[in-house]
């Protein structure tokens, strides 16, 4: 883990030159923050030491904690990292977007498990009628949490289950909305304009909604994820993000340079498979988390 | 692309410079921060990159220019056959069992492409071979997995030996190859769930249908656009498994694929498939070459170099 890393590094620590600042790069770089990023860091890190004039060790070290938690909160000042409602009798709806394989299927299964556990109505949308088994998936998903689903036939245009779900959500009092689309690599032009059109569909019955698109990003992901967020901003104006698959070895370092140049906010994080694995995103855990032991490890020292 | 490649940062560098003869240790030095850059921002793994840098800068220093090349463009070049080397032989084609069937066994972490890449491959084995492949459907965790695979069944006229969900994969896999015994079938392929890697007990399973089925061939199934964590993922598998090849899926994004180059160099198999979309037919034989320059993002360098 980074917290590991960088206590190793921390104890082979000699002095703060040019090679200590190589390392901490090198430690940035290896959680996925991206070479533009942990340059960044480094150097903002390089001005705060100098001008904390710190030398001993631990001097050096909380320097460096606190920079880092700074400059994240600093990032994120002006975002609201909470999901948003609608306001008036109409329903919420949620549309979620991504790349083939990051988790939206689970994520909505999880989420209508949430919303349904504190006594919303809540309908799903299966549009992801290509993929096989998509729909099958999702329905398994409706029935653990107990909540019904809208859908059609495997290669109907997803478009119109979409409209048939606004429709019956409207008609049928649901409080929300959440629609499953299928995975699309967001350099193919053809699904991103299938996407577009998804959401206008959704706009078009409710002008409010969608009150969220949420882009699904694997946090294991690499640096594709800032073409990801990129990509699928320009076409769905991506509101928030949810990071999955953070109980793996990967702690989504990548969200740090999404959050630097998009200012878009995690808002949710997928930890497992199953239906209570999802929390709202923390920034200050997050933060917590991949500096953990580099935080109790100053402390001690 | 999203990101610069090598040729873009080393014309920025390199616009004004020329010249001939041995290459200075400056010139070198030059280069390899920028291909060091290059490929930490393409996913390459660091340490990977570290060893790789090593290598290529202690065979640049000291080697002749060619006439036709800059020192930029001589060290691109051994850059590039360095990392075509690593990225290992042209085209390894599928382990065959002496006597049918052959089995294969897709394992890899979630939502990786292991179920579509199952399908893939009965379909090129159906096409090239006349293969006669069933399917076993030993996930039993993710939702939908088995009508999934039956569904790819369908379409493929292949069919699936499943249990439904409420079954041991362990015994799913055993009764399936009785099944494939009877059935004579030349090839089974295993469509097994998805796990993280440290996850003991699913790991375990693996080990016990692994150890059941002898498969032939054990496919590491990873997504291309993995971080610096594919090296410690296919490390994982590699370590517990003995994998023996690597599917690279959904390349025909615009990730560069440098997990493609740690996970060669971390398990030394070969990477033996490309997944190149979402469609049954899409699976392609892997290049070397084609991956090294992918991950360079040489654009028309290379191009330039190879005429030299
Ligand atoms: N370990 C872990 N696995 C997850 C998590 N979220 C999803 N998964 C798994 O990842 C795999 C893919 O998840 P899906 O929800 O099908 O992903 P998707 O984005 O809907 O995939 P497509 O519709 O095929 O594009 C499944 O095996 C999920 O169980 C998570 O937070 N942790
Ligand atoms: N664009 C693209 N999509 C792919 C490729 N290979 C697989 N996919 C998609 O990636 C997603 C996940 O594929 P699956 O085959 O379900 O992955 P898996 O590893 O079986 O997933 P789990 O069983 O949940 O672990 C699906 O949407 C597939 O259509 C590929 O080469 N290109
Ligand atoms: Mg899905
Ligand atoms: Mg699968």
């Amino acid at each position: 883990s980074f917290s590991a890393r960088f206590n190793r590094f921390m104890a082979n620590f000699r002095s703060v030159d040019e090679d200590f600042f190589d390392d901490l790069e090198e430690l940035l770089i290896e959680s996925d923050v991206g070479y533009e990023t942990a340059m960044r860091i480094s150097d903002e890190l390089r001005e705060e030491v100098k001008l904390e004039n710190a030398k001993k060790k631990s001097d050096v070290s909380n320097v460096i904690v606190k920079k880092l938690v700074d400059m994240y909160g600093e990032e994120g000042k002006e975002e609201d990292n909470s999901l948003q409602f609608s306001t008036d009798k109409t329903p919420t709806v949620f549309l979620f977007v991504g790349v083939n394989g990051a988790g939206k299927t689970t994520t909505v299964g999880k989420l209508a498990h949430r919303y349904q556990q504190q006594g919303k109505k809540v309908l799903l949308a299966a549009a992801d009628t290509f993929r096989a088994g998509a729909i099958e998936q999702l329905q398994e998903w409706g029935v653990r949490d107990g909540v019904p689903v809208q859908a059609s036939k495997a290669h109907t245009d997803p478009a119109s289950v979409v409209y048939d779900a606004v429709e019956r959500a409207v008609k049928e009092d649901f409080d929300i909305l959440l629609v499953d689309t299928a995975g699309r690599l967001q350099n193919k032009e053809g699904l991103m304009r299938e996407l577009e059109k998804i959401k206008r569909v959704i706009t078009r019955e409710l002008p409010d909604a969608p009150q969220e698109v949420l882009l699904v990003l694997d946090g294991s992901t690499g640096q594709n994820a800032l073409s990801q967020a990129k990509q699928f901003n320009e076409t769905t104006k991506v509101s928030g993000i949810v990071l999955t698959k953070l109980d793996g070895s990967s702690q989504g370092g990548i969200v740090l340079a999404i959050r630097n140049e998009l200012h878009i906010p995690v808002k949710l994080v997928g930890l497992g498979e199953q239906m209570d694995d999802l929390r709202d995103f923390d920034p200050e855990k997050f933060i917590y988390g991949l500096f953990k032991e580099l935080i109790v490890g100053a402390s001690n020292k | 692309m999203a990101f610069e490649g090598l040729s873009d940062r080393l014309q920025k560098v390199f616009s004004s410079l020329r010249g001939k003869g041995k290459l200075s240790e400056e010139d070198v030095r030059k280069v390899m921060r920028e291909v060091r850059m290059a490929l930490l921002e393409a996913d390459v793994n660091f340490d990977v990159v570290k060893s790789f840098v090593k290598t290529v800068r202690e065979r640049a220093l000291g080697a002749e220019v060619m006439e036709s090349l800059t020192p930029s463009q001589q060290v691109v070049k051994i850059v590039d056959e360095e990392l075509t080397k690593l990225m290992g032989q042209e085209a390894v084609p599928l382990n065959k069992a002496p006597h049918i069937p052959t089995i294969i066994m897709m394992v890899g972490l979630q939502g990786a492409g292991k179920t579509t890449t199952a399908g893939k491959l009965a379909n090129r084995l159906k096409k090239t071979e006349k293969a006669r492949p069933l399917f076993i459907a030993a996930d039993v965790y993710r939702p939908a997995a088995v009508e999934q695979l039956k569904t790819i069944g369908q379409q493929l006229d292949v069919p699936v030996y499943d249990e439904g969900t409420d079954h041991d994969p362990v015994d799913i896999v055993r009764n399936g190859l009785k099944v494939a015994a009877e059935k004579k079938n030349d090839y089974v392929i295993i469509d097994t769930a998805g796990r993280l890697e440290i996850d003991e007990q699913l790991m375990d399973e693996l080990k016990k249908i692994q150890a059941l089925a002898h498969p032939n061939e054990i496919l590491f199934v990873a997504d291309s656009m993995t971080g610096q964590v594919a090296a410690k993922v296919a490390a994982g598998f590699n370590d517990q498994l003995e994998i023996t090849g690597v599917v690279l899926t959904k390349l025909d994004g615009d990730t560069r694929g440098g997990a493609a180059l740690s996970i060669r160099s971390v398990t030394g198999k070969p990477i033996k498939f490309i997944g190149q979309g979402e469609k049954l037919d899409q699976l392609d034989v892997f290049h070397p070459d084609r991956m090294a320059n992918r991950i360079l993002g040489m654009g028309d360098m290379l191009t330039l170099i190879e005429k030299a």
